[in-house]
C-alpha cells in the first residue's frame, strides 16, 4: 500500500489546526515560538475558545502573533501585557484573556506589571516563553540567561558579580497567593508537546473557571540567538537550561 | 495483528527546513533535500522512506510551522 493509498483511504491523524492562518510566520527555522503558536492554537480550537478567547501580544519575537492565531488580540506596550489583560479580564469577564510572553517581556521590563497582576489573582493565562536571550533585538543578555552563557552583550559569558543571577520567574510566581497554577514545560520533543498542551489546557479552564493567574512556563530554544542549529539547540536546552530551570508543576490547588 | 501503516503529506513550501522533524522521526521516514530549495530558499524536508512510516505524528508534534498532514490505516496482516 502506497502513501496515496493510505491518504485516500486513511484516518486523519493530524492535520494543521484551523485557527493558524495561512500566512508564515516570521520566526527563524526551528524556533520553539511556531509549536507554542501550534498548540495554542489546536487547544483554543478544542476547547471552543474561538470566540471568546483574547490574547495580549508582547514586545520580542512574538510581537506578531496577532497575525497568526485567528482570535481577538490586542498588542500591549512593551512588559505591559498583564496589565492590559487586567483590563480586559475585568470588562468583559465572559472573555478568556492570556498573555503571550518573552523573558525579556516578562522578566525584565514587565516585572512589575507580572507581579502585580498575578498577586491581585487576575483571572488571565500567562504564558512565558523563556529561551534565556533577546531573540529579537539580536541576542543580548537577558534576566534568564545562565550563568557562563555566551551572548552579545555577555560574550565571555555572564558573571554573577558583574551580571548577577538568572531569576526563575515561574518559583517567584508560584508564592503569591494569587496564582493557581505555575508550571514550567518545554516543547523540545513530541512527548513534551503534549505535555505542555495538557498544561496549556489546564491553566484556560482555571481562567474559564475564575480559579486565578495561571503560569505556563515554556522553557524554549533560541537557535539564532544561541548560534546553534535547532536540533543542537534542543540538545543544549536539556543539557544546560533544564539544571536551572527544571520542568514540572511549581503550584496547582 | 492488524499492522498499522502512515502516511504524511508535507507542505514544502511552508517548510523551513529546521531539521526537527528529521530528528523526532523514529522510523527515519523523513529527510531534508540535500540541494533543492523552494521558494523561499530552504531545503525542505521530504519523505525519503514513506513505507516507514507508522503515522505516528511525532514529525507533526515538533513542526514549528505545521507543515504535516498526517493519516494512518490499519492493514489486516496475511501473514
Amino acid at each position: 500500500m502506497n502513501s496515496e493509498e493510505i491518504i485516500n483511504n486513511g484516518t486523519l491523524v493530524y492535520s494543521r489546526p484551523r485557527l493558524l492562518n495561512e500566512r508564515n510566520t516570521h520566526y527563524c527555522p526551528g524556533c520553539s515560538h511556531g509549536v507554542v503558536h501550534r498548540i495554542l492554537a489546536e487547544l483554543l480550537e478544542e476547547m471552543g475558545l474561538e470566540d471568546k478567547a483574547v490574547g495580549v501580544a508582547p514586545v520580542g519575537c512574538a510581537v506578531f502573533a496577532y497575525n497568526y492565531i485567528d482570535v481577538d488580540w490586542i498588542e500591549a506596550a512593551h512588559g505591559r501585557a498583564p496589565a492590559v489583560a487586567t483590563a480586559v479580564s475585568r470588562l468583559n469577564p465572559e472573555n478568556v484573556v492570556f498573555t503571550y510572553q518573552g523573558d525579556g517581556d516578562l522578566a525584565a521590563i514587565g516585572t512589575a506589571e507580572t507581579i502585580h497582576a498575578a498577586n491581585r489573582g487576575e483571572n488571565i493565562v500567562i504564558i512565558f516563553i523563556n529561551n534565556a536571550i533577546y531573540g529579537m533585538t539580536g541576542g543580548q543578555m537577558a534576566p534568564t540567561t545562565l550563568l557562563g552563557q555566551k551572548t552579545a552583550t555577555t560574550p565571555y559569558g555572564r558573571k554573577a558579580d558583574i551580571n548577577g543571577f538568572p531569576i526563575k520567574m515561574s518559583d517567584l510566581l508560584a508564592q503569591l497567593d494569587g496564582t493557581c497554577y505555575v508550571t514550567r514545560q518545554a516543547v523540545h520533543t513530541p512527548a513534551a508537546v503534549r505535555k505542555a498542551k495538557k498544561a496549556l489546557r489546564h491553566a484556560f479552564e482555571n481562567a474559564m473557571a475564575k480559579r486565578g493567574t495561571s503560569v505556563v512556563e515554556i522553557v524554549s530554544t533560541c537557535n539564532s540567538g544561541w548560534k546553534l542549529t535547532p536540533a543542537q539547540s534542543n540538545e543544549w536546552m536539556v543539557a544546560n537550561m533544564f539544571d536551572k530551570y527544571p520542568l514540572g508543576d511549581l503550584k496547582d490547588i | 495483528m492488524a499492522k498499522i501503516k502512515g502516511a504524511v503529506k508535507i507542505d514544502q513550501q511552508r517548510c523551513k527546513g529546521c531539521d526537527l522533524c528529521v530528528v523526532a522521526c523514529p522510523t527515519d521516514v523523513l529527510k531534508l533535500q540535500p540541494k533543492e530549495v523552494n521558494d523561499r530558499g530552504y531545503h525542505f524536508a521530504f519523505t525519503a522512506q514513506p513505507d516507514n512510516c507508522i503515522g505516528c505524528a511525532s514529525c507533526a508534534m515538533v513542526c514549528p510551522d505545521a507543515c504535516f498532514t498526517v493519516y494512518k490505516i490499519s492493514i489486516a496482516d496475511n501473514n
